[in-house]
């Protein structure tokens, strides 16, 4: 089924996007858009340039050529921060505070949704229990938990993850996808990295292929 | 703005109490140099009277030079700096908080205890004033040059050595007036110069420094 017409402009739309480090082309040209209720699954061999796609569309990187648009908008950095929801590889999270703790400073780092507490997030995504465990004993696995945690309360539309699949056992992959699922569901977009096909969310996708540049 | 600066300043606060052994070490460190300098001078009053004033900065600005490589390096090792960088709120700003808990946790305790060290390096009660001026005036602007030379080599693994050589020269200047007005009220001038020059540098790297030193970040992280 072809999607319905939409009048609001996509989420996220880029133009030959591409970025060079030491004048050696990490990826692109390449353009795409992520609209309301879609996931764009960005694959790719390892460097390939996944990662790094995303840290430029997180504002982290700047990129060499092309454009980016939010919401038909020209990127201004206000605008990206409320726009963008960034998991990435680092979790940001101090290994001497307890996980609410952590959460507490992320949030207001970044702010929160309404009407939705710190306890509620962390019993979404499976922390319930370990409010006051040191972040520094916690798993890899709960770490990301942790970070998803953050992702769910955060007010932003688009939410770009990178990897979000890594580290987590096989509840947790479901989980990611409840969480996206749920989050498309709401109007929100999504830009998620992996190298496999697997674990694909079941919700409109778009694929984007990233291939080493020759 | 102000819950994202609430919310680093409870970070900060809470990450320092769960290591308050290390919190303490700069305050440690400047009172184990003067309560040496007292020892090795002895008792020739006098003497330590008249090299206190140097003394007593050298040792104030050592020992914030000993925790400036702490100031974004954790933060940049596990990622934190990136979530500053994508917060809605300037990175600025945030360098600016940060380091305003930085001086408030590792300089401020050291004015407190500035009697008990003045009175260990037998400076004369009469130039107090001056001299917490002086340090009230001067310890923030290092804070806040320091900021500039660790976001500067928060790329780096390994940093020590260069946060020194880069952060001396800035240094200068701050501890000549500084320590250039309790030596003028000491010999009977009028301090107020030097202090009013600390005072205007303040001001100047209260606005700038915060600024460059979120530019450093930017460029270390990309």
């Amino acid at each position: 089924m072809p999607p319905a017409a939409n009048p609001a402009p996509a989420l996220l739309s880029a133009q030959a996007l591409r970025f060079t480090r030491n004048e050696m082309p990490v990826f692109g040209p390449v353009d795409f858009e992520v609209g309301t209720g879609e996931a764009l699954l960005v694959q790719g061999d390892n460097g390939a340039g996944k990662t790094t796609l995303l840290k430029v569309l997180a504002g982290l990187l700047h990129a060499d050529g092309g454009s980016i648009r939010f919401q038909g908008q020209p990127v201004l950095p206000a605008l990206r921060a409320r726009v963008i929801g960034y998991l990435g590889h680092l979790p940001g999270q101090k290994a001497d505070l307890s996980a609410l703790e952590n959460l507490r400073f992320l949030c207001g780092l970044h702010g929160s949704r309404p009407g939705m507490s710190l306890e509620d997030a962390m019993a979404t995504v499976g922390l319930a229990g370990y409010e006051d465990a040191l972040a520094r004993q916690m798993s890899a696995g709960q770490r990301k938990r942790l970070s998803l945690a953050r992702l769910w309360l955060s007010p932003a539309p688009l939410w770009l993850m990178d990897e979000p699949y890594a580290n987590l056992d096989l509840e947790g992959i479901e989980l990611v996808n409840r969480m996206v699922q749920a989050h498309l569901r709401e109007g929100g977009g999504a830009m998620v990295t992996t190298h496999g096909a697997y674990a694909a969310p079941p919700v409109r996708t778009r694929l984007l292929v990233l291939e080493r540049p020759a | 703005m102000w819950s994202a600066a609430r919310a680093l300043a409870t970070r900060d606060l809470q990450l320092l109490w769960r290591r308050r052994g290390d919190a303490l070490q700069p305050a440690l460190f400047a009172l184990l140099v003067l309560v040496l300098f007292a020892l090795a001078l002895g008792n020739d009053r006098v003497m330590l009277a008249r090299v206190a004033p140097g003394a007593l900065w050298v040792a104030v600005l050592l020992s914030g030079l000993l925790a400036l490589d702490t100031l974004f390096r954790g933060d940049a090792e596990d990622g934190s700096l990136e979530q500053w960088l994508l917060a809605p709120v300037p990175l600025a700003w945030l360098v600016l908080v940060r380091v305003t808990t930085h001086w408030a946790t590792t300089a401020l305790p050291l004015l407190i205890a500035m009697p008990l060290l003045a009175e260990l390096m037998a400076l004369p009660r009469e130039h107090w004033p001056v001299l917490f001026v002086a340090l009230a005036l001067g310890t923030p602007l290092l804070a806040l040059l320091g900021a500039v030379v660790a976001a500067l080599t928060v790329g780096m693994r390994r940093s020590g050595i260069l946060v020194a050589l880069l952060a001396l020269p800035l240094y200068v200047p701050v501890l000549v007036f500084g320590a250039g007005s309790v030596t003028a009220a000491a010999q009977g001038f009028d301090p107020v110069g030097g202090l009013l020059l600390l005072a205007a540098g303040l001001v100047a790297t209260l606005v700038l420094a915060p600024l460059a030193a979120a530019a450093a970040i930017r460029i270390a992280l990309e």
